[in-house]
């Protein structure tokens, strides 16, 4: 183990060469530029032995790294914002064929209006394809979830794809001290991909995803949904095993942040967790109950952690950062269904667009909500609140 | 390669009773390709006829090893598939595209561009029907003027068709072909050569298609073997450097030795409301695409490559 500053996205180029990927394909698009940058030179460099394919668009390099792990390679692809939406149709073919790519998403916002900086609004729109879906709050967790998400995609219970999900900028061109495991350990932790049951070469004569009857379809769902719900057990024990042998305190779907005794949560996901953190430090300080749940992964989402946690408090605060329109935030529609009504959930959206949200925002925040649910505002009607202080209300 | 040796061959690629319309040219083309590569290539079949040709599992049409894969995506999937199999040992496996005319020369035009700009060692066939016919019959970017579709249902197409197989040529890679499923040997020879180039090639097949072109479908071959009697159906080659017209279309450079157009038009439905001037207008841009790849060939000839 020694220890290397590291920005977000040479974290996870770090990752992907000591997961020892063996086909890479991506396009560019800001902020996730550097990862495939700083691959293709160690490529160019013979650091790590793989093929890197320089494609036209997003939809060809998730295109290309399908082909390529159809046929038992081991691949690796990054995009960010418009690029993951312009991959969205290979989305749902890579999942529905259940192989365990990895990819990178630089957490950015959608335009219009163009915006380069983060929010959660890319990642979460995709949510339903039937990817595994994970959000790193530290530059050392997208080195770590990029290796677990080999170990978690690849496993014969899941074999399902995984997105690794960083905050652009605030993670990605952030420089923090990763500790970096030994290569040697990484490879011994971290078999090679073990081969498919089928292998597309010259003479056997198969077909992968033709036309078959409509309950095969239904039934190749099933299997994901199964398959998803048992990733929630192999991410928790892939990340406990890894925790073990490379001594990492954080493992499992989400980390608790003082729960202990905690009367009200704070709920969300993302780099700006550790604002939040500071916040519920300030506010414990002053002797408010309140404690916070960071979700490490809001695909399987981690229904039976959070309804564990929810039953025993008071009301819940989810802080999202992007939006299903004409509903509310989507982890908090996520969450809301998960707590079955057990406890009373607010809504606020912030930080969309790249919006900062500091420290004292999140105890505005999370004051105001205390207030509201001690006054009873909370208990007679529901709204999904929008954090801009600098608008004026009138 | 004469028919009857193709026809001796063990390898099949297409099966009896696949769940292709009667006189479907795709089947001629495949059968073509199975007989040469059935048994070392990986084929990678878009969106289009050939995923119904394919047939309904759990029964399958083809002896080929085969993934589906989305419209816009199977020269990129190819790519990905070859950089793996590369990988593996089997560098020796022939990674075949089999797609229609919407997966390559429109929505996936930029997927075969960054392809062959790349210069995958791939071999894309692009069998031309000259419309989306598996969604019935709408017009494509290789639909030819006028022609009647459900999408130019009474004016027909009004705009020209673009020529995918010169469009890939200038992109510089190894092997550009065009070929007809009317003439099995040419497409055979064509396939064999293609398959010993190393890098990028594609073919573009002509295959007329009877229910989109609405003619019998007995009349398949006849229709497109009157396309290169008639001149308005070029076979040429190009093979890392040589530019020729093909055996086939090579009679037809005299243009007074081409048959009348009518008697190609007259077969087909789409084409029965053509008045005498759209037919000598068709007639001129036939001539004009002659003269192009006529002059092409005379460029090529002067710059050999040594």
């Amino acid at each position: 183990m020694r220890v290397k500053v590291l920005m977000g996205n040479t974290a996870v180029a770090e990752a992907v060469r000591m997961a020892g990927v063996e086909v890479i394909s991506a396009y560019p698009i800001t902020p996730q530029t550097i990862i495939v940058e700083r691959i293709a030179e160690m490529v160019e460099r013979g650091e790590l032995k793989a093929r890197y394919v320089r494609v036209e668009s997003e939809h060809s390099a998730l295109a290309v790294v399908y082909g390529a792990s159809a046929s038992g390679a081991r691949v690796f692809t990054a995009t960010s914002s418009h690029g993951l939406l312009y991959m969205y149709e290979m989305l749902w073919w890579v999942a529905n064929s259940r192989l365990p790519v990895v990819m990178a998403v630089v957490a950015r916002a959608i335009g219009p209006p163009w915006n380069i900086h983060s929010d959660h609004q890319d990642a979460l729109t995709v949510r339903d394809a039937g990817w595994i879906i994970g959000f790193a709050s530290s530059v050392e967790e997208a080195f770590d979830m990029t290796l677990q998400a080999y170990r978690v995609g690849e496993d014969r219970r899941v074999l399902l794809p995984v997105m690794v999900a960083l905050d652009g900028f605030t993670l990605s061109h952030t420089s923090e001290p990763v500790r970096l495991p030994e290569e040697s350990e990484v490879r011994g932790w971290l078999p090679p991909r073990e081969p498919l049951p089928f292998k597309l070469e010259p003479g056997s004569y198969f077909a992968v995803g033709n036309l078959g009857p409509d309950e095969v379809t239904m039934e190749l769902r099933w299997y994901i949904w199964r398959a998803m719900e048992r990733a929630k057990h192999v991410i928790r024990e892939v990340s406990a095993d890894y925790a073990r042998r490379f001594d990492r305190s954080v493992h499992g779907l989400i980390e608790g942040f003082r729960v202990e005794d905690a009367k009200y949560l704070v709920v969300l996901a993302g780099a700006w967790s550790g604002d939040a953190m500071e916040a519920v430090g300030m506010l414990r300080d002053e002797g408010y109950p309140v404690g916070l749940v960071r979700l490490r992964y809001v695909r399987p989402f981690p229904v039976e952690e959070l309804r564990e946690l929810a039953s025993s408090v008071r009301a819940v605060l989810v802080v999202d950062r992007a939006v299903s329109m004409g509903h509310m935030g989507v982890i908090a529609g996520d969450l809301i269904s998960a707590v079955r009504g057990k406890v009373t959930v607010k809504n606020v959206i912030a930080g969309l667009g790249g919006v900062d949200v500091s420290p004292d925002d999140f105890k505005t925040m999370i004051k105001g909500f205390i207030e509201e649910y001690e006054s009873g505002a909370l208990d007679s009607w529901f709204y999904t609140e929008w954090y801009m202080p600098w608008v004026r209300r009138g | 390669m004469s028919v009857p040796w193709l026809a001796s061959r063990s390898t099949r690629g297409v099966l009896p009773g696949n769940p292709a319309c009667s006189g479907c040219p795709h089947n001629i083309g495949l059968r073509v390709l199975g007989r040469i590569l059935g048994d070392k290539a990986v084929l990678v079949v878009p969106a289009g006829c050939t995923s119904i040709v394919a047939g309904y599992w759990p029964r399958e049409g083809f002896e080929f090893p085969l993934l589906h894969v989305p419209f816009a995506s199977a020269p990129a999937v190819a790519s990905g598939v070859r950089a793996a199999l590369d990988l593996g040992g089997r560098g020796d496996a022939i990674v075949v595209v089999w797609s229609g005319d919407g997966g390559a020369a429109d929505i996936g035009f930029a997927t075969l561009s960054g392809a062959a700009t790349r210069n995958e060692d791939i071999l894309v066939m692009v069998s031309d029907n000259e419309a989306y016919m598996n969604t019935g019959v709408q017009a494509s970017g290789t639909t030819m003027w006028k022609a009647l579709t459900t999408t130019s249902p009474v004016i027909g197409k009004t705009e020209e068709r673009k020529d995918i197989a010169l469009i890939m040529l200038m992109h510089k890679v190894p092997y550009v072909a065009t070929a007809s499923i009317g003439y099995p040997s040419d497409l055979a020879e064509k396939i064999r050569r293609a398959s010993e180039v190393k890098g990028f090639k594609l073919i573009h097949l002509h295959s007329p298609c009877p229910p989109g072109w609405r003619f019998d479908s007995d009349k398949t071959v006849l229709v497109a073997k009157l396309a290169v009697e008639t001149g308005a159906w070029i076979l040429w080659e190009y093979d890392r450097g040589n530019f020729r017209i093909s055996p086939p279309s090579t009679p037809y450079r005299d243009k007074s030795r081409r048959k009348p157009l009518a008697e190609y038009i007259k077969l087909q439905g789409r084409l029965a409301h053509l008045t005498e001037e759209d037919v000598r207008e068709i007639e001129r841009r036939i001539d004009e695409n002659w003269n192009l790849i006529l002059e092409l060939e005379k460029y090529y000839a002067s710059h050999v490559k040594a």
